[in-house]
């Protein structure tokens, strides 16, 4: 069924973002605005003067499973190729130049055990547009385009259109390994999180990525669009109204039937006995990851102690493990909040694998048995307030924060998360960190090391 | 303070000159939560050989970098963590010609600048901080040396340049720090930290003036003298044609790069970047047909981009990314470019680029860092960043043509590769 069937009433909901400066500027107020435009597609609205640009973004949000994650990788790069109405890249390329430089990029993402994949669209504000010409309609159809009127020949997409894209996805998986830091943080997770969605990758795998066809990306493509998830996002200085009758016209085609629920995210199993892994490759450098499971799902303590313990450049493992012991030259510690998972990612000699694991292990008690100066906790906290209130400056913080927020079925704005922390006392941060136990330990060394 | 209105971008800045001689640049930004401050000395990685009270002193390759990590040491303890406290968000970095700290923050904005300001001015080292620190640093460049990207970018620099300073990696070497002690450090703090070889650039919330009165404050009253550099004398060959090394990689990576006539200090330096930014963009930018056809063909995917970078004394443009056959992209860019120098450029598909460009640069805009890291690059090298509108408006489709008739040419050409290990 087409979309514009199921228009409904835009539910509003006000919030303020406000900082009172030394110099008592205060910040723009923000009206944020969430509709839902037909059956599972709902469009959230953040309406601001303050930028340069609009951004406007389109994405679909599936379950994250291991034989799925290429395929659905591989979609937003094939469809960005061409569309009918701009059949290759050239033809789209100019079309974006001519809206003065407007950018699409297509987007991949991983929010808890959901995959969201879709178009990221971003041009100049109407201000400075030249002329007074209007850049959001054009853009929204476009998005539209990509989405609801790909280009294709006998009933599939362009052949050389996949192939190309399905090597440029194999590369880009084969490419992880590229960032040592970034491979062994992946490889971290996919050991802790073996049998569950959480340890695959957002691209998927080399092995899939291979048996991709056109026919079969073709057929699942229109599964996708139908009954998947869509969130629309935008940001800038248009009115609301005006936002939604553009995406309105943009999706009027989009068919909406069997529409699926978000995926739900299932917290990770903690194991019996820590699970060790070491792999060695030719680096200089070794990288060691150590990934923790939460007993508790208290988010607010579980985000603080977090932070105290390694999420912030005043953090244990900071100031402990880096400044103090130059033990490693980096350390940071993640908190997955769906998960009810932290992890560590550090960057060691290979010879200080054990000191800096001790290390790193007695943060973390110190941490849980509240051995800590009052200042870790204002500090923790002051930087968490600044995260938070940070996120509507950036229209990209923004709209990746609201996607994660609908992908994973939250609905706290920035300040009300910010409040939550605000809320929560020493106690209840000790006892949920209490709860935090090792649970796998992934090495990357290098291969003349001893071990 | 002086305010500048910029009708064409929508902003403002207010300006003094300290007596000190420092500059003070404040660019308003009221709708936003946060407020971000960017100190910086134009001292850089290339800086390593210099005139102090009539002696020529060579420095280890790296000490800029050093010194930026060590200044964030203090008498109480760390500036790191005082601001961190505040719930700010600090950092620094150091590139070839200068060295930039900054925070971030939503809260006590004015407490934070005073202590930034106060920690870049005060050095304090010791010389056990100073030997503990060679271990951080050897980690760091350790792990750079790691990063393919990082390999591939020195070793094009290296082949690029035969005396210029800019072809020194910015961290050092293992070996060159070994000989980095507190004296040098307090020596070239001495040099090149004085408030008029610093520009402090605010983009926020805070008030202008106050702005001005916290630098006068904390800041030293006195300014110090020029200091001569010496960069090297640069002929216009390239050092070497090609250069390759094998890392653990998936896949082969590499960066062509092009010597580029340098540019003169003041309006020139700001026309030039923009004019080396648009022949990137015009000759193998994402809609440029070369592009085009290269992804098309699956010789180049979209780890492949460009870029125009100037430092004091020498200039280049490269490109580059993964690619299974680096030597044809390469040889293609260079066709491309003869082609073009030979049958012009087309009027239409220039005026596309423009466009585009333009947008491009406005969108820069929404970035306090860039905007205040432009504002600095242009102080140092004497032009007014936020003018960029009218010196795009200067520029010529013959001014491109004739940039890159001059600039891409084979004998201005070298080719560095990283290859995965067999």
């Amino acid at each position: 069924m087409p979309f514009f069937c199921y228009l409904q009433e835009i539910q509003k909901r006000w919030y303020t973002v406000s900082c009172d400066f030394y110099t008592g500027v205060r910040s723009e107020k923000v009206e944020e605005m969430r509709a839902k435009l037909a059956d599972g597609v709902y469009l959230t609205c953040l309406p601001a003067r303050k930028f340069k640009t609009s951004l406007l973004s389109a994405q679909f949000v599936v379950p994250l499973r291991a034989d799925h994650a290429a395929v659905h990788a591989l979609r937003p790069a094939v469809r960005r190729r061409g569309t009918v109405r701009f059949p290759d890249l050239s033809a789209l390329s100019a079309e974006l130049d001519r809206l003065y430089g407007a950018q699409i990029d297509y987007t991949v993402r991983k929010k808890a055990e959901s995959h969201c994949i879709g178009f990221v669209a971003s041009f100049i504000d109407d201000a400075f547009v030249p002329g007074g010409e209007k850049l959001l309609e054009p853009a929204a159809s476009l998005l539209g385009e990509l989405i609801c009127s790909p280009v294709t020949r006998n009933g599939r997409f362009l052949p050389e259109y996949v192939e190309g894209e399905r090597v440029n996805l194999i590369d880009a998986i084969r490419g992880i390994l590229n960032d040592k830091r970034d491979y062994a943080e992946l490889r971290l997770l996919q050991e802790m999180c073996s049998g569950e969605p959480y340890g695959v990758s957002r691209f998927g795998d080399e092995k899939s990525a291979e048996k991709v066809s056109p026919q079969r990306l073709y057929a699942g493509y229109a599964e996708l669009i139908s009954t998947a998830r869509l969130e629309l996002f935008y940001s800038g200085s248009a009115a609301p109204e005006r936002v939604r009758q553009a995406l309105l016209d943009a999706f009027s085609t989009l068919p909406r039937e069997g529409v699926r629920p978000v995926p739900e995210t299932l917290p990770h199993a903690a194991r019996a006995e820590v699970k060790c892994v070491a792999e060695s490759m030719d680096v200089t450098q070794g990288k060691l990851g150590m990934g923790f499971s939460c007993g508790s799902d208290d988010f607010p303590a579980l985000l603080l102690g977090n932070t105290i313990f390694g999420g912030s450049s005043n953090s244990r493992l900071f100031l402990n493990v880096r400044e103090k012991l130059s033990l490693c030259y980096y350390a940071s510690s993640v908190y997955h909040r769906q998960k009810g998972m932290i992890t560590v990612s550090s960057g060691i000699e290979f010879e200080n694998y054990q000191k800096a694991c001790d290390e790193i292990l007695r943060q973390l008690g110190a941490v849980q048995k509240g051995k800590l100066d009052e200042w870790e906790f204002t500090g923790a906290r002051s930087t968490l307030r600044n995260a938070y209130a940070s996120i509507g400056d950036s229209q990209a913080k923004l709209e990746n924060f609201y996607l994660g927020q609908a992908a994973t079925g939250q609905e706290e704005s920035p300040e009300e998360m910010a409040a939550e922390m605000e809320a929560t006392d020493e106690k209840r941060v000790f006892e949920a960190m209490e709860t935090v136990a090792l649970d796998t330990v992934y090495f990357l060394k290098g291969k003349e090391s001893g071990e | 303070m002086k305010e500048t209105f910029y009708e064409r971008i929508g902003e403002s800045a207010y300006r003094e000159t300290l007596p000190n001689g420092l500059m003070v640049c404040v660019i308003p930004k009221p709708d936003y939560a946060n407020s971000y401050a960017f100190f910086a000395t134009r001292y850089g990685g290339m800086d390593v050989r210099f005139q102090q009270n009539g002696r020529w002193l060579d420095t280890p390759a790296g000490i800029a970098h050093y010194l930026e990590h060590k200044m964030f040491d203090t008498k109480e303890g760390n500036a790191l963590q005082e601001l961190a406290k505040n719930g700010a968000e600090p950092n620094a970095f150091t590139s070839n010609a200068m060295t930039g700290y900054y925070f971030d923050s939503t809260e006590h904005f004015e407490d934070n600048l005073k202590i930034l300001l106060s920690f870049v001015s005060v050095p304090y080292f010791t010389q056990e901080s100073v030997a503990k620190e060679q271990g951080i640093i050897g980690q760091e460049i350790r792990m750079i040396e790691d990063n393919p990207d990082w390999q591939i970018y020195t070793r094009m620099m290296h082949a690029l340049y035969q005396k210029n300073t800019g072809r020194i990696s910015v961290a050092g070497s293992i070996d060159s720090i070994k000989e980095i002690t507190a004296q040098t450090l307090y020596d070239c703090h001495k040099a090149f930290y004085t408030p008029s070889n610093m520009i402090l650039t605010v983009v926020g919330g805070a008030d202008p003036v106050h702005v001005a009165d916290l630098a006068r404050s904390v800041l030293p009253r006195e300014g110090g003298p020029k200091i001569p550099r010496d960069y090297g004398e640069e002929p216009e060959e390239i050092a070497q044609k090609e250069t390759a090394a094998e890392m653990e990689v998936s896949m082969p990576q590499f960066l062509t790069g092009y010597k580029c006539v340098p540019a003169q200090d003041g309006e020139d330096y700001l026309r030039r970047s923009i004019l080396g930014d648009l022949a990137c963009d015009l000759l193998l930018g994402e809609s440029s047909p070369l592009y085009l056809r290269l992804y098309s063909q699956g010789l180049i995917n979209g780890t492949f981009g460009s870029a125009y970078e100037m430092m004091p004394g020498i200039a280049c443009l490269y490109a580059g990314g993964d690619s299974k056959n680096s030597r044809a992209v390469a040889e293609e860019i260079q066709k491309e470019a003869d082609r073009i120098a030979r049958e012009g450029i087309d009027e239409e598909y220039y005026q596309r680029i423009r466009r585009a460009a333009f947008g491009e640069m406005l969108r820069d805009l929404n970035s306090f860092e860039n905007i205040a890291v432009s504002v600095t690059e242009g102080y140092f090298h004497g032009f007014d960043a936020l003018c960029f509108p009218q010196a795009f408006d200067s520029i010529q489709k013959d001014d491109v043509l004739g940039f890159l008739r001059e600039n891409i040419t084979r004998e201005r050409a070298v080719l560095s590769e990283i290859l995965p290990r067999k």
